[in-house]
């Protein structure tokens, strides 16, 4: 190799635009309208194998892949943090093979990639907020086989996800999911919302943004078009409810948020603050405080823009 | 008995024709019957005479090589069971029919509560508030004469005739129109079986159930039965009353069966 | 002891990827190992390497295995992925492996069999003793295994020909579809062809089919498979382009083979006979080619009319659970944070637990 040839190793020498080659994306596109035909409907798709790891967000690439182009604005979240070191990650790469502008900011990004969030700001039209699904099966912790499993979305035969939910208040006096509680679409098909917590279910109803779902080690596709209902299953007598908190965000006050557990030091000291850093950082622009405003971790959530 | 207060209703299942081969091997052969809404028919024959593929015919889980089975449905009336859509089907078995397996464990979800598994049908039918399903597996455990405070546990912790209480008041508390039991009393012991084939019929009588219950046990049958089919060689060789049949038997295999059991 | 942030993610993933260069080089004072050295000398876990990953490219996959630090799914991985990328000209045609240039052949089912019994460089029958000879470098090449006398047949009849004018072993069907199913690009569906299903066995983690293959001899779905024959040499590939339409050899590979045979008492329509497992890897991959014909051949029991309870007879559970590359991935993917899961269940256990206590309790609660 002499000296003027390229890096082995950079991804726009070797890769089509946006990694996938086009007849891929085209094909999940397929699959993409097909999920928005038949919303909460679990579409098999060729997924392809990525340079992630399975598990690690293969799904939300691949859909991501397939949509973007370098118009778009792209925001990556994991666990409601865009500095998160996986969120980081993709967005690099996106950054890289795709050449589009990237972004905290949730009401600037066209395609919001997330893992286990939704952001609290909420989403207008046009966007698209694209979920990395681990299990798109919402039936699957309680029934181990697909060929099960497809036959009860056919049949429409969800006796079985309420037994789940029956015996939680049996044995807790309530229904225990707390992250992935199964949602109805369109009173149809029984969907995994992917491991959310169940603060963020509510936002799934009646969104004016398109959310796809994406798992890529189970090969399936599923999406909301804007404005779907979407129900949090639930009993009449146990109405659906979600996590509340004694505390406000020790930062920027929120009352409303969700809230990360940030262990202080090892003598049981604690703090609350929101899971959703750029939320929380427009808070604190905007003059919110919380009881612990100028802690050191409000100066890094502060200083990271890239 | 029920059979005669209802020998005026319109048919509630007509089987015509009814033949299934597996294969060269013959399953059963031409089966046609009526039945009407409480009556409880059953059939009986040594193992290996068709009663179980018959069984299986008749309740939509296995397609017959020829022949109709057709049943009163809610929605579509007298309708060729196989001639509906899979998902119709599914649901009529879900809303109109219950099947009691010889087995509790076929027939239960062995890995939740004996309450949830009670309360299931309640959630198939659509029903969405606890506190109801609650009370009425509660009140169903003690139909089935069944410890209340145990509702909670696991069927692995019941014994078999409890268990197979369990299995019926999962199969009757949805009210279903017709309830197939496969040997219910087949894997219980001697006490156990009689305790539990009384109270079957007292809760048949009082719910006015018709009821298809296979069997080789000619006792279980005089005890349950209002009519008798007799299988031989998936053949039906007799059918009659169930006191006709077992006090005058015409067949000489029927003949056979009624001796061996007065013999016990 | 005091909260330290774990803001600034970017830093410290290039900083880590710095280190793993370091730590892939190992001591600087020793050589680097170079990819041909590898290609070489550890043959066998370049042949892995490609026959997991699914490539057949001896260099690529040296490569691969040099960059994994001898992490070989790691490998896989990185051949995988890139092989994804790809475009795709088209599918050869099926490969004639009674045409091989056979390096070894053996079958346990005939002390004699035409072609005869080749062994080839093989590990049987040597004596498992750490041969510190090696550890000495710079010693010359060793010598040059003598020739054989009677060179090889070629053709070298397969196990199937020479039962061929018998009807006794089942013969190979060849699919209807005119294209076989392609778990690159189609996801698995049930009930799986043979296609789908000896596709994804070939793809399959070496270790987990040894473990099935042995669970299935040891008598959880036993199908008394018997070596029917192993063969492992170089076999011609061919390609019909489009523009030509007729086939044009593009190139060789090293495959090895293996049927297995089992007993098969009959049916009503069909006769009693001999039924196969098929094996086929990329390479010199013997474990695995046994292996993946002995679990074929135990997922074929429909066919046969077989009772079928055993794992490996489990077609979800085989086939879902082969691939090395989806489980490594989903089962580490428990690194990343779950710290909003975490919370959901945190804030749960809390309540739970004060519930109990309360139970437990009432008395003195009240009196708070």
């Amino acid at each position: 190799m002499t000296e003027a040839s390229p890096p082995a190793n950079l991804a726009e020498r070797y890769y089509n635009y946006a990694y996938l080659d086009e007849q891929t994306k085209r094909m999940i596109r397929r699959a993409i309208l097909k999920a928005l035909a038949i919303p909460g409907y679990q579409a098999p798709f060729g997924s392809r194998e990525m340079p992630v790891p399975y598990g690690w967000g293969t799904g939300g690439i691949q859909l991501t892949a397939a949509i973007i182009g370098p118009d778009d604005v792209y925001k990556c979240i994991d666990q409601g943090a865009d500095d998160t070191t996986n969120a980081v990650s993709i967005r690099k790469f996106f950054a890289k093979v795709a050449d589009v502008a990237t972004t905290e900011d949730t009401s600037d990004a066209t395609i919001i990639q997330t893992r286990h969030r939704i952001p609290e700001q909420s989403l207008k039209a046009g966007q698209v907020l694209v979920f990395q699904v681990p299990q798109p099966e919402p039936l699957r912790g309680l029934e181990a086989r697909e060929t099960e499993t497809r036959a009860m979305h056919a049949y429409e035969e969800y006796g079985l996800q309420y037994v789940s939910l029956y015996e939680n208040i049996s044995a807790y006096g309530r229904i225990a999911a707390t992250a992935g509680y199964p949602v109805m679409i369109e009173e149809r098909y029984l969907m995994s919302p992917s491991p959310i917590p169940k603060f963020d279910n509510p936002k799934m109803d009646d969104n004016e943004a398109i959310l796809l779902f994406g798992a890529g080690r189970e090969k399936r596709i599923y999406a909301l078009p804007p404005h779907t209902r979407v129900r949090s299953l639930d009993f009449e007598d146990y109405p659906f409810e979600v996590q509340s908190w004694e505390e406000n965000c020790a930062l920027c006050g929120a009352e409303d948020s969700y809230l990360d557990e940030v262990v202080l030091d090892d003598a049981g000291n604690k703090m609350f603050v929101c899971s959703d850093s750029h939320f929380c950082g427009e808070r604190r622009k905007a003059g919110h405080s919380g009881p612990m405003a100028g802690h050191q971790l409000d100066q890094t959530v502060e200083g990271n823009t890239p | 008995m029920n059979a005669v207060a209802n020998i005026q209703a319109e048919p509630l299942l007509r089987v015509q024709g009814l033949s299934k081969w597996y294969g060269h091997v013959l399953g059963c052969r031409d089966v046609s019957f009526e039945m009407r809404p409480g009556e409880v028919l059953g059939v009986v024959g040594e193992s290996g005479s068709g009663k179980t593929t018959l069984l299986k015919c008749l309740s939509g889980r296995l397609v017959p090589s020829s022949g109709q089975v057709e049943f009163e449905t809610r929605r579509h009336g007298l309708t060729d069971i196989y001639a509906l859509s899979e998902p119709d089907r599914r649901r009529m078995q879900r809303e109109d029919w219950g099947f009691v397996h010889q087995n509790p464990r076929d027939g239960l979800r062995m890995r939740v509560s004996g309450g949830a598994n009670v309360a299931e049908p309640l959630m198939n039918m659509g029903q969405r508030h606890y506190g109801e399903m609650r009370r009425s597996t509660v009140e169903w455990l003690e139909r089935v004469e069944l410890d209340t405070s145990r509702i909670d546990d696991k069927p692995r912790n019941f014994s078999g005739g409890m268990q197979q209480r369990i299995q019926v008041a999962r199969n009757l508390i949805h009210g279903p129109k017709l309830v197939f039991m496969d040997e219910p009393t087949g894997g219980l012991d001697v006490s156990v079986q009689a305790r539990l084939l009384d109270l079957l019929r007292e809760l048949v009588r009082d719910l006015g159930l018709a009821v298809i219950i296979v069997t080789h046990d000619m006792a279980v049958a005089r005890l349950m039965a209002d009519r008798l089919l007799v299988m031989r060689r998936g053949e039906v060789v007799e059918t009659g009353l169930t006191d006709q049949v077992l006090d005058d038997p015409q067949h000489a295999y029927t003949q056979l069966l009624v001796s061996s059991v007065l013999q016990i | 002891m005091a909260y330290v942030s774990v803001k600034g993610g970017e830093k410290a993933i290039e900083n880590a990827h710095l280190w793993l260069a370091e730590a892939r080089r190992g001591d600087p004072s020793v050589a680097e190992v170079g990819v041909d050295q590898i290609r070489e000398q550890l043959s066998l876990a370049v042949d892995r390497v490609m026959a997991e990953g699914s490539c057949y490219d001896p260099g690529l996959a040296a490569l691969a295995v040099k960059q994994a630090r001898g992490d070989l799914p790691e490998a896989i991985f990185l051949v995988r992925a890139y092989r994804t990328t790809l475009p795709r000209f088209g599918g050869s045609e099926p490969v004639d492996t009674e045409k091989m240039h056979v390096r070894r052949r053996i079958s346990a089912a005939f002390k004699d069999i035409p072609g005869g019994q080749v062994l080839g460089p093989t590990f049987d029958y040597t004596h498992r003793l750490l041969d510190f000879t090696l550890a000495a470098e710079g010693l010359p090449p060793p010598a040059p295994a003598p020739a054989s006398e009677t060179p090889s047949s070629w053709p070298m009849p397969t196990i199937g020909s020479v039962f061929a004018h018998e009807d006794l072993l089942e013969a190979d069907a060849r699919s209807e579809a005119e294209t076989p199913f392609d778990l690159t690009r189609e996801p698995m569906s049930f009930p799986a062809g043979r296609d789908q299903r000896l596709q994804a066995l070939a793809r399959g983690d070496e270790g987990f089919l040894l473990s099935l293959a042995y669970s299935s001899q040891r008598g959880w779905g036993s199908t008394h498979p018997l070596c029917g024959e192993i063969r492992l040499g170089d076999v011609a590939v061919e390609f019909v382009p489009e523009e030509l339409g007729f086939p044009i050899e593009i190139g060789e590979v090293t495959l090895t083979e293996c049927q297995m045979l089992s007993g098969f008492a009959g049916s009503a329509e069909r006769a009693p006979q001999f039924t196969r497992g098929y094996g086929l890897a990329f390479g010199h991959s013997e474990r695995k080619a046994m292996s993946m014909a002995i679990v074929d051949r135990a997922l074929r029991h429909r066919e046969v009319g077989e009772q079928a309870d055993a794992p490996v007879q489990d077609e979800e559970f085989v086939l879902y659970h082969s691939d090395n590359v989806e489980a490594s991935g989903f089962v580490q993917h428990l690194k990343l944070p779950h710290y909003v899961d975490f919370q959901a269940d945190l804030q749960l256990i809390r309540r739970l637990r004060r519930e109990h206590f309360e139970r437990l309790n009432p008395v003195q609660e009240a009196a708070e």
